[in-house]
Parts: structure tokens; C-alpha cells; sequence
């Protein structure tokens, strides 16, 4: 059985020119020989630091930015190669979610305007019955009939991100790039996001592409992780396999620096030093060595491949050797009374619920 | 559990003391609410984080603090600024200018913005030198190069001789810290130093923080969103929400016993790392916008324990704990509570 999404060996690289001639002085190696597969309902997360290329993944995915080699497949049909015309069916099985929806709505349509547009263009509404298909939508994302008539300027962020994923909801795609769609927001609204993005897939059975370089929301929304440095791929595992056993020193390290919000547990170690490398000279060998505190003489020589290791794929020699420092004790994930407390507020919240 | 009212501020006196700051906005002919009754102590050698979502006010709490909020809109409604015993928002701003930078050091979230791109990094920490501290240009240049090098830049001499756009953007916010240890600080005021940076690079510079924190004995003032980075970071916590002060407490008594439903909220609203939930917990509703004239508890419009009183009387800090103080009428919640 082949995956709903099939992406093989995407690569893309940009050209970078200078001078009055505008030559060709260098490619900067956006994306290197990426492969990964999405099901339908599943979400893989694209995780790495910024400059990293797991935006322009999402894009190349989506066709916006046109790959320089390798191979999309969707429902095993290949789309890189489809013509315009044939790309625009295509389209509307792929969306894409963006970091700040204030930016990718059109501040001169009110939001009806904006859903109508792909379910007229689409065929998926008539002028008949636009309007109900509109406010079935709102309704699904959270919000009501009456924000129909308003422009993107008079919602906050989070509401805003409901107009956005609406948008991307309206042609019932298959597949969403979600491309870091909670963080511009504020952590009690992103949990409200994450929430919606989580019902709707369950719902209709999206395939998420999620891109984002918080590896806190990204254990708790993705099913696979696939960790980038410098264009490649560099670990991919199950969100579960990838957080309790990473093999890879730079997922390690990625883990090991993410702040945890608990005092008791202060993190005493001494973080991975230096910069990520500029993917218009990336280093020889392993793209990582500089900054790995366990490269060898072969990691600066030799670019390790991807390869499977118990259910991980990973690319590093010593991957075997590979073990988390502090196997943490599983810390309760909340303070007893702050869960004590939780639930008070929950179940007097859910009591006035049904109280009106 | 409750007890009286306690004077904390009777052992040690505070280096910076915040004392009931109201900051308004006039824009338009409207005033707008930017902070009500603001209080927060600062010791020295401590780290006092300031958290909060988008417009509770954190930021013009700090802002307010250097006085470099613009005026107008900005204006100062009432209250103190205290740093050791002078008020700052009656000092002329002449004086004003010799604090920041000198006494006062600042950190802030963009390096590339704060930092000046047409002169060498090295010239700007030598021009705050020469401002603040008289050395002579050639001792102020060694100067620079010494503190590059203390906060980690490598190869220190010769990047004094490079530009901002020049570096990466962990290291120009190493030399945004190098500017504002310059003289020395006895506060440092860093707001939201890291959030425009990568984890890993965020991780070096917190521990570049703590370290500094450590040698130089400096007070420091963390403006963050990030409870992760708070949890790490800070001994003291201030948790503000629409422009008002809801909880306050040394870090860990926070992360155990948080007190304030906002703060509950905003807790179980983290995805952790380190666990997993099938859900997140959410806080109905969104902030108040500034507009709307606040009668009562300034979270009551969210809050699922709120009844008649918390819609009509602002909730008072007070002390539940050991320097842990909480605006809630409910506060402590427990099952008997309602």
C-alpha cells in the first residue's frame, strides 16, 4: 500500500547571483535529497532551526516554489511535472496554513468574500447556497455566522488563524502544510489552535504537514518527527521513538535545549555551541560536525547517509552510540495541585456550560 | 492556609521598587489602560521574571522603568519607580540618560534593530564607555574587546571590528549583553532577549545570563512570554494580565502551587516536552482590549470560578504564602471554594 503523500529526493536549490550581469556566483542548497511519506489522517512534523529549508519543503510540496529535482507524488499520481491546468485540480487537495494569517489574507475581502472565492472557483458551492457552505465553515473552525461581514483587521491573532485555516478548509483537501501556524500566538490561544487542527483532522481525515521549530507542540500534535539540518534530513522516527530515544546528536541537543517549564528541573548541562552553517558553503562530511561534540575525524571526511535503525531512520555514524546524557525520570507532567486546581476550574466551567 | 498581611519588603530593601504604576495611552482623544496599580521588587543578585501574553503590559512595564516609553501617547497615570530610593519618574531626563546604559543596562529582543548598523560593534560598546565611564579611547577599545570576549564572542578582537549585519543573531545579542554590561549595571533589563532566537542558540545565551548574573552580582529584570525560559531563569515571578499584576511568588512556590486561575490556565495551556496529554487545556475567551474600561477583577470575563463580586471589586494582591501574593477573591482554589 503506498502513502497518500510520496515525496522523493526533493532537492532545491537557489540560484544566488550577483554583479551587474546578474552571474550565477553559488546555489544555496535550500533542500538536499529529502524523502518522507504523509497518510492520510497522519501528521509528520518538519522540525529544525531557522534557515534550515523546512519551509521551503512545504513549499516545494505545494508546487509555490518549483523543485530542482525529485518527485511528489499525490495518490500516486506525480505532480511536479503537471501542467498548469492539471496543477489546479491538484490544488485544491493541497493547502497550506501560514505563520501569520494576518499576512496571507486579503485585507480588502471580508472574510465571507474570502471563503466564497475557492468554493465558487472550486465548484463546491453555487451562488445559492455560498452563503450556508460560508457559515458551516466558520462554524466548524470555531467561529459564528456574524464574523461573515468582517475584515481580517477587526479579529485578533487567534481568531484570524480560524479565518486562515477556514480558508484552507474549504476545498476539503487531503493534504495541509502547516507552516508553523501557532507561533506567532499566544500560548493559551495556540492551545486552542492546536485543539481545532487536531478535531478537524480527526473530522476529515487530513494529512498534516507540520512545520514548526517547537519540538514541545510538535510532540504533542505529530504521530512521525523528521528532524532538518542544513536541507537534509538528518532523523526520522515516530514522535514517540524520536522523544524517549533520539539518535541523532542534533536532535539530541534540540531536545536538551528546549526550555522546560518546571524549576525543579533546570537544565545544568552545557548546551551545543555554536551557529548552524550557512547552506551556501555547507561543511564538508556531516553538515553538523562543527558544533557535534562527538564528530570524529570520519564525520568531517564522510557524509553519513540516512539509514534505518530500529525503527528510526537517521543519518550519523555514530547513531548507535547515541544516548541521552539524563535519562530523565518521567516528571509528572503537571504540579499535583496545579491539576488539583485544573480541574476545579474545568469542572465549574463545564457546570455553567450547561447550566445556560 | 491564609495568612495575614506580611511585609516582605521589611528585610532587605530592594534594589528597584515598583510602587502602584499606572501607565495610560491617549490615542485619538480615547484613554486606553496600558498598566493599573503595577508592583514588583527587585533584590540585587536576583532574577525577577516578568510573564504574560501579548498586551498584558510587561513590556510597558519595563519600557517605563528606562522611561523610554514614548510620551506622548504614553503617560504616566501615577505611582513610583524607585531605584534605591529615587524616584525615576521624576528625575530629569538628562539624569535619566547618565542611568540607562550606565546603571541601568539593557537587553532587547531584535539585536539587529537595537544595535546602531553603521558603526563596528566594537565602537558602540566603546562610545556607551567613553559616555559613562571617561576612560580614554585606547583603554575603552581593550575594554570592549574584554567584554566581547566575557560574553563568549570568538575571536573578540578582531569581531569589534565588524558590523552588526555582519554576525549571526546570537551573536549580535551576545554583543547587545557586552553593550549592556558595559558599565557595569547594577540592573540589567532584558526584554524578551531571546525570542527571536533559535532553541539552541537560546539555550547559550540564557546560560551566558545566569553566568553574568552570577559574576557580577547585577539585579536582573527578564521580560518573557516563556514560562519554559522563566522556569529556568528566574527566582522570582510576576504574572501579569491586562495590565495589572494577578500573582506573585519566588519560582518554584509558582510552578507548584499556582494560585491565580489565569496562571493555572496558562500552565496546563504548555505543551511539554517532557510529557504527554491527549488534550490541551485552554482558556475560553481572549484578553480584554484596552478600550474596555475594567470594573472588578481584570480576568473575570474568562475566568469560570468569577461570580458577582469578582465582577464588581478589583481583587486585592494578597499574601497567600510565603512571599507568594495572589489578586484573586477565590485564591486559595480548592474544592470547598465553591
Amino acid at each position: 500500500m503506498s502513502a497518500m503523500l510520496e515525496v522523493r529526493g526533493l532537492t532545491k536549490h537557489f540560484p544566488v547571483r550577483r554583479g551587474l550581469l546578474r552571474r550565477v556566483v553559488g546555489q544555496v542548497q535550500a533542500v538536499n535529497d529529502v524523502s518522507f511519506d504523509v497518510n492520510e489522517g497522519e501528521t509528520l512534523a518538519i522540525v529544525g532551526e531557522s534557515g534550515c529549508g523546512k519551509s521551503t519543503i512545504g513549499r516545494t510540496v505545494l508546487r509555490l516554489v518549483e523543485a530542482t529535482d525529485g518527485s511528489v507524488r499525490l495518490d500516486g499520481e506525480q505532480i511536479l511535472n503537471l501542467s498548469t491546468d492539471a496543477m489546479r485540480h491538484i490544488r485544491r487537495k493541497l493547502q497550506i496554513i501560514f505563520q501569520d494569517p494576518f499576512g496571507s489574507l486579503n485585507p480588502r475581502m471580508t472574510v465571507a468574500e474570502t471563503l466564497a472565492e475557492p468554493l465558487l472557483l472550486h465548484g463546491l458551492a453555487t451562488p445559492d447556497n455560498v452563503d450556508d457552505k460560508v457559515t458551516e465553515l466558520l462554524r466548524t473552525c470555531g467561529l459564528s455566522s456574524f464574523h461573515a461581514q468582517r475584515y481580517p483587521h477587526e479579529f485578533s491573532g487567534g481568531q484570524r488563524q480560524r479565518v486562515g485555516i477556514a480558508r484552507a478548509l474549504a476545498t476539503r483537501p487531503r493534504l495541509i502544510v502547516c507552516d508553523e501556524p501557532v507561533s506567532a500566538l499566544d500560548v493559551s490561544v495556540q492551545a486552542q489552535i492546536v485543539n481545532l487542527l487536531q478535531d478537524l483532522q480527526a473530522q476529515f481525515g487530513i494529512g498534516y504537514i507540520f512545520i514548526s521549530h517547537d519540538l514541545a507542540v510538535v510532540r504533542h500534535i505529530a504521530a512521525r518527527v523528521a528532524v532538518i539540518y542544513l536541507g537534509r534530513i538528518v532523523e526520522e522516527a515516530t514522535a514517540e521513538a524520536l522523544f524517549a530515544a533520539p539518535r541523532h546528536p542534533y536532535t539530541l541537543s534540540l531536545i536538551a535545549a528546549a526550555p522546560r517549564p518546571d524549576p525543579t528541573n533546570r537544565d545544568r548541562s552545557k548546551p551545543v555551541q555554536g551557529d548552524a552553517p550557512s547552506a551556501l558553503v555547507p561543511p564538508p562530511g556531516c553538515a553538523f560536525h562543527p558544533r557535534c561534540p562527538m564528530a570524529q575525524q570520519v564525520c568531517c571526511d564522510e557524509r553519513p547517509e540516512l539509514r534505518t535503525l530500529g525503527a528510526t531512520r537517521v543519518a550519523c555514524h555514530f547513531a548507535e552510540e547515541v544516548v541521552p546524557e539524563t535519562a530523565t525520570p518521567q516528571p509528572s507532567a503537571t504540579a499535583p495541585r496545579l491539576q488539583r486546581r485544573l480541574d476545579v476550574l474545568q469542572g465549574e466551567a463545564l457546570k455553567r456550560q450547561n447550566a445556560i | 492556609m491564609k495568612m495575614g498581611e506580611v511585609d516582605i519588603e521589611a528585610t532587605t530593601e530592594p534594589l528597584l521598587k515598583v510602587e502602584d504604576l499606572a501607565v495610560d495611552f491617549h490615542v485619538s482623544g480615547t484613554v486606553q489602560r496600558a498598566l493599573q496599580g503595577v508592583s514588583l521588587n527587585l533584590k540585587r543578585g536576583r532574577t525577577l521574571g516578568l510573564v504574560g501574553e501579548s498586551g498584558c503590559g510587561k513590556s510597558v512595564t519595563s519600557l517605563s522603568i528606562m522611561r523610554l516609553l514614548p510620551q506622548p501617547p504614553g503617560h504616566y497615570a501615577g505611582g513610583r519607580i524607585l531605584l534605591e530610593g529615587r524616584d525615576l519618574l521624576s528625575l530629569p531626563e538628562r539624569e535619566m540618560r547618565a542611568l540607562r546604559g550606565g546603571r541601568i543596562g539593557m537587553i532587547f529582543q531584535e539585536p539587529m534593530t537595537s544595535l546602531n548598523p553603521v558603526y563596528t560593534c566594537g565602537e558602540q560598546i566603546v562610545e556607551s564607555l567613553l559616555v559613562h565611564s571617561g576612560l580614554s579611547s585606547k583603554a575603552a577599545m581593550d575594554r570592549a574587546v574584554e567584554l566581547l570576549d566575557l560574553v563568549g564572542l570568538p575571536s573578540p578582537r578582531e569581531r569589534a571590528h565588524d558590523y552588526p549585519h555582519q554576525l549571526s543573531g546570537g551573536q549580535r545579542q551576545r554583543v547587545m549583553i557586552a553593550l549592556a554590561l558595559a558599565n557595569d549595571p547594577d540592573l540589567l533589563i532584558a526584554d524578551e532577549p531571546t525570542t527571536a532566537l533559535d532553541v539552541t542558540i537560546q539555550a547559550q545565551i540564557l546560560d551566558l545570563m545566569t553566568d553574568l548574573r552570577e559574576r557580577t552580582g547585577a539585579a536582573v529584570l527578564l521580560v518573557t512570554h516563556d514560562l519554559g525560559v522563566v522556569a529556568q531563569t528566574c527566582d522570582d515571578v510576576v504574572v501579569m494580565y491586562a495590565g495589572g499584576v494577578v500573582e506573585r511568588a519566588p519560582t518554584n512556590a509558582l510552578f507548584a502551587d499556582p494560585q491565580h486561575p489565569y496562571t493555572i490556565g496558562l500552565m496546563a495551556a504548555v505543551p511539554r516536552i517532557d510529557a504527554t496529554v491527549d488534550r490541551l487545556s485552554t482558556i475560553a475567551g481572549s484578553v480584554p482590549p484596552p478600550w474596555v474600561t475594567l470594573v472588578g477583577c481584570r480576568f473575570a470575563s474568562r475566568c469560570p470560578l468569577a461570580d458577582d463580586r469578582c465582577r464588581s471589586a478589583v481583587p486585592p494582591l494578597r499574601e497567600n504564602g510565603p512571599d507568594h501574593a495572589v489578586a484573586c477573591w477565590h485564591a486559595p482554589i480548592e474544592e470547598a471554594t465553591i
